[in-house]
């Protein structure tokens, strides 16, 4: 045990926020922040009836919201490391290639995640390769790169997690319709 | 007890207005022979409420290659030559002592006197004499702080560095400059988006770094003097990892045009843009050599991310790393002799340097979340980000792994540390 030795320091963020050169941020685009369960709990049904009359469903109900409809589903999962799709997503990935080919002017965000572990940058270029691969099973069922846009969040938005069960929600890759 | 008690008249020291403490440095080892020395508390008006002694005593004492004796305990308390008595400081085992002064000049200046004795030898090491504004006293501390580092070590101090980083509270991210100390904060810039990976330039006069505020990574390049900035590089995909050349001339950059991250170089003004590797894998995180002929990387071409060096002017890439599944995040110590890197164990993810001569790999941190090493100037500290009971914090280990200090924020997350040359 060495003597340890403790300097308190001062910095005010808000004193120093007077000096600062702050970014005006622009309102809320409809991509931001859209986790899985916020987006299947979505708006509720009497808003989407009448807000998105347009959208076919049996229910009356928008598919894409319908928590009985795949579609309703958005988020694609992955190994450490890895940006394979797993076969298990692959239904999931379809039926919104489908979705996208049955709708030429819907298009789509693919927002890549990875968690909090190891290097930011290395993770920026990781999310962006998971959407990649989301986007090119996309590609092969037909749909162009005009309705997809890849976005890479790496681990920005990663949860402060310590375990594996926690990890594995956030190396993902969501699925965010435009204007949603 | 003892220990709290000076901690708290330390921190009212140094609190001339009421502000509260945030940036907390704990030194928590030491270097294997440390220089006792002691500092003895400078003359001063009697208006002065901090003492320049107490600054320079914490930046040699935070160091961990100085221990500061108490020097309260010792009768005669010197501040010229004259009235030193190399016996009194021989007998608390003092190897070094500096003595000083601060004297009011006209017009609201100040006359900072200070001198190195070797009390051994009984000789003079180092004297000097500063004249500032009442504003610089913290600035001549680190200065004095710095030579006498110098003149009892053979290396250049790093006190009057700065240090980079970011810090999220409040859901807002900001880009922060602070003094090596942790005093004196500036926010560069802030925002609701992330901000990652600031980079200074080698004059220290600008930052890069990644902004999100346009939803999607894109590279700024702010000046410090100004606070003027401008977009670097806002090419379709991604737009990353900036690294100033050692000239300053140009960034090493990684673009992924929508899909592979790939290393690009880029003039600081955003022309030329030249295509430097390319994998079917992820490159990123590029950074020059310090002589500028090399760029290492991370990539994962082979399997799982290792680290690669190219040849800046043949294109020519060759491994670097080869223990482990997962090395990234290279820096080069300003020596060119060491590589530093975030190292996956078993127990999770370190700082370790590798000798680039002999390719020995050692571990130096005890922390296993480490990310962003950052050398210092001197190359003998290594800062880097890490998570300290469930928050983002700043940590620094010496290149020996000897020295480790633990830096952290009371309000919220900091990380992304980068460590700039001596601040003007």
């Amino acid at each position: 045990m060495n003597k340890s030795f403790v300097i308190s320091v001062l910095l005010t963020l808000m004193l120093a926020a007077c000096s600062s050169n702050t970014v005006k941020d622009k309102p809320a685009a409809p991509v931001e922040d859209k986790s899985p369960s916020s987006q299947t709990m979505a708006a509720p049904q009497q808003e989407t009836a009448t807000t998105a009359p347009a959208v076919e469903s049996d229910m009356g109900v928008n598919p894409l919201k319908d928590p009985n409809n795949i579609l309703s589903k958005r988020s694609v999962y992955f190994d450490f490391d890895k940006d394979e799709v797993k076969s298990e997503y692959r239904p999931l990935v379809e039926a919104h290639a489908k979705y996208l080919l049955a709708h030429p002017n819907a298009k789509v965000f693919l927002q890549g995640n990875a968690d909090n572990r190891g290097s930011r940058e290395y993770n920026l270029s990781l999310g962006q390769r998971r959407s990649v691969a989301v986007k090119k099973v996309m590609n092969v069922l037909g749909v162009q790169d005009k309705q997809i846009e890849t976005v890479s969040y790496g681990k920005e938005k990663a949860k402060n997690c310590q375990d594996e069960s926690c990890y594995q929600q956030d190396r993902r890759v969501d699925i965010v319709y435009e204007n949603e | 007890m003892k220990n709290i008690r000076f901690i708290i008249t330390l921190v009212i020291l140094m609190l001339p207005r009421l502000v509260w403490g945030e940036l907390t440095i704990e030194v928590v080892g030491g270097a294997a022979q440390q220089i006792p020395i002691a500092v003895v508390p400078f003359s001063q008006p009697n208006n002065q409420a901090d003492n320049i002694a107490t600054v320079i005593g914490a930046d040699l004492r935070r160091s961990g290659f100085f221990r500061v004796l108490e020097t309260r305990g010792v009768a005669n308390q010197p501040h010229n030559l004259t009235e030193v008595k190399y016996s009194d400081w021989a007998n608390i085992q003092s190897q070094a002592l500096t003595i000083g002064s601060v004297e009011s000049l006209p017009g609201n200046r100040l006359r900072v006197s200070f001198r190195l004795l070797d009390v051994l030898k009984q000789n003079q090491l180092a004297a000097l004499e500063f004249n500032i504004s009442p504003s610089q006293q913290r600035t001549t501390a680190h200065r004095i702080a710095d030579i006498i580092y110098e003149k009892l070590t053979g290396e250049k101090g790093v006190f009057s560095t700065r240090i980079a980083y970011i810090t999220k509270a409040n859901g807002r991210y900001s880009l922060q400059v602070a003094d090596a100390d942790g005093f004196n904060p500036q926010t560069v810039v802030s925002s609701k988006e992330p901000l990652i990976s600031p980079s200074w330039s080698p004059d220290g006069t600008k930052l890069a770094y990644v902004s999100f505020e346009k939803k999607k990574p894109v590279i700024f390049i702010q000046s410090l003097v100004s606070g003027q900035r401008y977009v670097l590089a806002n090419f379709k995909g991604n737009n990353s990892a900036p690294s100033w050349s050692p000239d300053g001339n140009r960034l090493a950059i990684v673009l992924t045009y929508s899909a592979n991250s790939q290393v690009y170089t880029i003039n600081s003004d955003g022309t030329g843009l030249k295509q430097l590797t390319s994998s079917n894998g992820i490159d990123t995180e590029p950074v020059w050599s310090p002589d500028g002929s090399l760029i290492y990387f991370t990539s994962n071409r082979g399997g799982g991310p290792q680290i690669y060096k190219v040849s800046s002017a043949s294109g020519d890439v060759k491994r670097v790393t080869f223990e482990g599944s997962y090395n990234v995040t290279p820096r080069i110590s300003p020596d060119g002799k060491l590589l530093a890197f975030i190292k996956q164990g078993p127990d999770g993810f370190h700082v370790a340097v590798q000798d680039l001569n002999s390719g020995q790999v050692q571990v130096l941190s005890d922390t296993s979340q480490d990310e962003s090493p950052s050398f210092a100037p001197n190359g003998r500290m290594i800062i880097y980000a890490t998570n300290i009971g469930g928050k983002g914090s700043l940590a620094a280990v010496s290149a020996d792994g000897r020295v480790k200090q633990r830096l952290s924020d009371t309000l919220g997350d900091v990380r992304e540390p980068a460590w700039g040359s001596a601040s003007n």
